[in-house]
């Protein structure tokens, strides 16, 4: 072979499995043989479907990116998004796309499936839309502003996926399936009833045993759906999510071998029947099997890159086990699920109609094998069972035990130390737990290092949990102790430390340190530790933090209640509580900053901060602002910053209801809570979003019916789009659940850990953070009300407090021992103002 | 004579005075302990022979500090990384050993005993003698 001029290789597809493929390439050294072209036919470059429906609960095209947009560039392949290949011509060696002709000596194509939607006249109108790339989502959101209510064609998993974005774009959603139960390939009609009723008591009606029969026009929606037995639906959006196809249009098109229903056929190095072209993922057909999962198709993807780089990884077939969240309903199946390729095989099955869990195991005849399983309602058994089934390690003489009630005599889940080497413990990427080992063998520390060196757990996230026992497991096996301390000073972490004030009931840093201080430091604190339990006894027992027990531990920001600027100068920001301010107020702040030479800046938290105040001049100041009746802002604390909002229904053409007046009761609501970083809130009175709520750490939007919640998100440095966390709340509904999600958080953020990077690092993620706030599954639910009911009702202005103590007032003085000013102070005007010189 | 001239010719004067008046510096009272915030630092205005000084004073009372050999220490009040004067104004802790006070700015640690900064070998704060006669506070100019 040449090296010096690399082979042509032409990737006809970008989503997951093609990405996958050019990962092997970058990663394993396949460039030094291959020059890479990439087509794509969206405008969009490779991004996760897996997580689709997140584009309608907050995340956007960039988020879903599997990949930074530079990674193409930077390695040298070339990608060629919005540029579809229309042939493939094997003669000249050459695919033509709409812009031109590139020669190849191999192709891989990865063009994956298109959903299937049924032949029913009427299919085409306006509204009738799929379920498959952002464009489609895009479509789906558009067709939705004018619609109020949404069917679903079809109740697989991905019918349900579309329901569950239809729903979180507050349609009233149907789903209709032609089978007699909801996901009849994956569970039985005892799961598929269970399913159904948990899916309908989200709002979600369901149909089976409907075939379409016919779409026109509605009478009071946009369509109408006829049914066999002349039945109706009247709806004004319809998604069809009936099943996938594969694209296989360009390999028909150039005489490839194709399967019987559709499928390039592909041998087990995923090699065509010409064996310059190559086929992974949903478009390929091996051993007469379509495998439309990820994990199948990154196997493809490895066995084409061994083919491709003369390796001699084969693809062997892929297990289907898949862990599914519906609708926020569990889903699991492992292997033969329906017991139906096994003869003689035996199931167990158990049914809580109270809990609404089902599971099912199908054991060999022996007893002694696991051949399957199915889970709906709860997934939690799914990881040890999985490992039972795909390790083929012996069941417990009692399998019953495995799907039993924990309890009721249950075995134990399977723990990381029964696991054999050979363990899959991420599929998506092939990781085994000895891959896993060897990682921290060769220097990976923590659950991050392995990731990053093994890539376990960055497809679909489903063995997160799995990962990180092994992970723990494996670095204590090996003496490892994970240093959480926060600091030198105490060997806990803020959580713990939280945990031990809260249980202790200790009220000062000084009793903390004395009691769980390490011995060998002089006990003194430092600038880590200090402010952060300053910040754990304030969200505890809200005493003042001016208070002479606490206020050695403040930043000074919080010793002086102001914002100290690089001049040692303060800034001052009083609170104006969502925005709305009082022409006499105004003036107010008018003459107090022109009293004081205050340069004055509106905020982009829709108040007014005055900067360059003297310290010996804030409490004169801040007397001026309470006689006229403002309170402190605490923009100088890690606590509640502001509540924007837009001006919603009282003035607004398009406001639906009043989120001023609810970002004021907020405000005041939360108002001097301390917590481990800010936190900022934004209500919006529509869905316009004037005040930009999805990028606080609580975001709330007017709907009809009331407020949509969103959690989590943040601009700054890292912008983040909030997630919905619940919709059409009332007001009670709302703040209750605010209440409990702000405490949940305060107790176990680290320190300066805003609710973003929080929520990232929150094992679970959302599921687990509904689970414990909605669901109270943690059964804190009363308590985390309670102390928030305590900081509420114990709220005090730390300004009108300090300004009536003359012992507080003391040290707002420049010098302890002369009256004059600091004279190194000097200041130069700009644009009418004064700033630093 | 150029500014910058000129500030070389002061600073050998004043070079020459303070080796002269070493000796002869007085001690003088500052303040009395009432001023004083316990585990924290408070700003004073002090004449010395080499011209007016601002000086950070920090107080850490020594039944709550374990083994440290002096509960009152002063050193500048200029952060020379902000050029502004706030060192009494930030938070006062003790690492590897050392009580410490970090820069309310930019949050780089000085030793209290003898101003050295922690995360720059170059920089150092002045330092100076300081104790309790009484009730008042003494600082040797």
């Amino acid at each position: 072979m040449n090296m010096t001029t690399p082979e042509q290789l032409i990737i006809i597809g970008n989503g997951m499995v093609g990405h996958h493929l050019v990962e092997q390439l970058v990663d394993n050294g396949g460039l030094e043989r291959y020059q890479v072209t990439v087509f794509g036919e969206e405008r969009h470059r490779a991004y996760d479907r897996v997580h689709l429906s997140e584009y309608f609960s907050g995340r956007d095209a960039e988020s879903l990116a599997l990949c930074d947009a530079d990674y193409y560039a930077t390695n040298g392949v070339e990608l060629r998004t919005g540029e579809a290949v229309i042939e493939i011509d094997r003669t000249t060696h050459e695919v033509i796309t709409d812009q031109g002709r590139y020669p190849y000596d191999r192709i891989v194509l990865a063009t994956g499936s298109y959903p299937f939607v049924p032949p029913i006249p009427g299919n085409d109108r306006e509204g009738c839309l799929v379920y498959r790339t952002l464009d489609d989502l895009d479509a789906i959101r558009a067709a939705a502003e004018n619609a109020t209510t949404g069917v679903v064609v079809g109740g697989g998993l991905l019918g349900l996926e579309a329901a569950n974005a239809l729903r979180g774009l507050n349609l009233d959603t149907a789903v209709i399936e032609f089978a007699s139960r909801l996901m009849p390939m994956q569970v039985d009609n005892e799961g598929g009833e269970l399913l159904r009723e948990k899916i309908e008591e989200l709002g979600v009606q369901v149909l089976t045993e409907r075939a379409t029969q016919r779409i026109e026009d509605g009478e009071a929606s946009q369509h109408r759906m006829v049914f066999q037995d002349d039945k109706i639906l009247e709806t004004d959006l319809i998604v069809f999510s009936a099943g996938i196809r594969p694209r296989d249009q360009l390999a028909r098109g150039c005489g490839l071998e194709i399967g019987e229903r559709g499928g390039v056929v592909v041998d087990d190095q995923c090699q065509t029947s010409d064996p310059a072209i190559l086929a992974i993922g949903e478009v390929a057909l091996w051993n007469q099997s379509i495998f439309g999962l990820v994990a199948p198709g990154y196997q493809m993807a490895k066995a084409a890159f061994s083919t491709l780089t003369s390796g001699d990884t084969h693809f062997s077939g892929a297990d289907m086990s898949t862990k599914l969240k519906l609708l926020g309903v569990d889903v699991g199946s492992i292997g033969d699920a329906h017991g139906n390729q096994n003869p003689g095989a035996r199931m167990f099955r158990y049914l809580d109609p109270i809990k609404q869990e089902y599971r099912k195991l199908v054991v060999s005849s022996d007893g002694k094998k696991l051949l399957g399983a199915m889970l709906v309602g709860n997934n939690s058994v799914y990881d040890t069972l999985l490992q039972y089934y795909s390790n083929g390690i012996e069941l417990p003489a009692e399998p019953a035990s495995l799907i039993l009630p924990q309890g009721s005599g249950a075995a134990p889940a399977l723990g990381p130390d029964a696991l054999p080497e050979t363990a899959m413990i991420c599929s998506c990427h092939n990781v085994t737990k000895g891959d896993i080992c060897g990682s921290i063998d060769s220097g990976a520390m923590d659950l991050a290092g392995v990731k990053g060196a093994t890539k376990a757990s960055t497809g679909c996230g489903g063995c997160t949990a799995l990962l990180k026992s092994v992970v723990d497991h494996e670095l204590e096996s090996r003496g490892v102790e994970v240093d959480k301390s926060i600091c030198e000073h105490f060997s806990y972490t803020r959580q713990e430390l939280y945990d031990i004030v809260r249980v202790e009931g200790i009220k000062t840093f000084s009793e903390l340190i004395e009691k769980h201080g390490n011995a060998d430091t002089h006990h003194l604190g430092c600038d880590i530790c200090k402010p952060a339990v300053a910040s754990i006894l304030a969200s505890c027992f809200n005493e003042p933090i001016t208070d002479a027990a606490h206020i050695p531990l403040q930043d000074t920001n919080d010793t002086f209640m102001a914002n100290m600027q690089k001049n040692g100068t303060y800034s001052v920001v009083p609170r104006i509580a969502g925005g709305e301010i009082t022409p006499d107020k105004l003036i107010v702040l008018g003459e107090v900053a022109k009293k004081y030479s205050l340069y004055s800046k509106v905020t982009g938290g829709q108040r007014i901060d005055l900067f360059g105040a003297r310290l010996e001049d804030l409490p004169d100041i801040w007397g001026e602002l309470i006689a006229a009746g403002f309170e402190t802002g605490h923009a100088y604390g890690k606590s509640l910053r502001t509540v924007k909002s837009c001006v919603g229904s009282t003035w607004c053409r398009y406001g639906v209801q009043d989120s001023v007046g609810m970002a004021i009761w907020l405000e005041n609501r939360y108002k001097g809570l301390r917590s481990p970083h800010k936190i900022k809130f934004g209500v919006s009175g529509c869905t316009r979003e004037c005040a930009e709520a999805q990028s606080k750490d609580i975001g709330i939007i007017a709907t009809e019916n009331g407020w949509n919640l969103y959690v989590c998100g943040n601009g700054g440095m890292r912008p983040r789009h909030a997630e919905l966390f619940a919709t059409d709340l009332d007001d009670e509904q709302l703040y209750r659940i605010i209440d409990r999600f702000l405490m949940f958080y305060v107790r176990t953020a680290d320190r300066l850990q805003r609710t973003s990077v929080w929520r990232e690092n929150l094992e679970g993620g959302l599921d687990y953070l509904k689970e414990v706030i909605l669901e109270d599954s943690l059964g804190i639910n009363d308590e985390l009300e309670r102390q928030m009911q305590t900081v509420v009702d114990t709220y005090q202005c730390e300004w009108a407090d300090a300004i009536s103590d003359p012992e507080k007032l003391k040290r707002f003085r420049s010098f302890v021992n002369d009256d004059r000013p600091d004279p190194s102070i000097i200041m130069t005007s700009e644009r009418g103002q004064l700033r630093p010189a | 004579m150029t500014a910058t001239a000129m500030k070389n010719e002061m600073d050998s004067v004043d070079f020459q005075n303070s080796m002269t008046l070493e000796t002869s510096t007085a001690w003088q009272k500052v303040c009395t302990k009432a001023d004083l915030v316990a585990f924290s630092g408070v700003a004073a205005w002090l004449e010395t022979a080499e011209g007016s000084a601002q000086v950070a004073i920090f107080y850490l009372p020594s039944q709550h500090s374990k083994g440290l050999s002096s509960e009152l220490f002063a050193l500048d009040h200029f952060d020379p990384f902000a050029n502004a004067n706030v060192i009494a104004r930030g938070i006062v802790g003790d690492l590897k050993g050392a009580a410490v006070v970090a820069s309310p700015i930019y949050k780089q640690h000085f030793r209290l005993e003898d101003g050295q900064c922690l995360e720059d070998e170059s920089v150092k704060l002045r330092t100076w003698k300081i104790e309790f006669r009484g009730e008042e506070v003494w600082v040797k100019g």
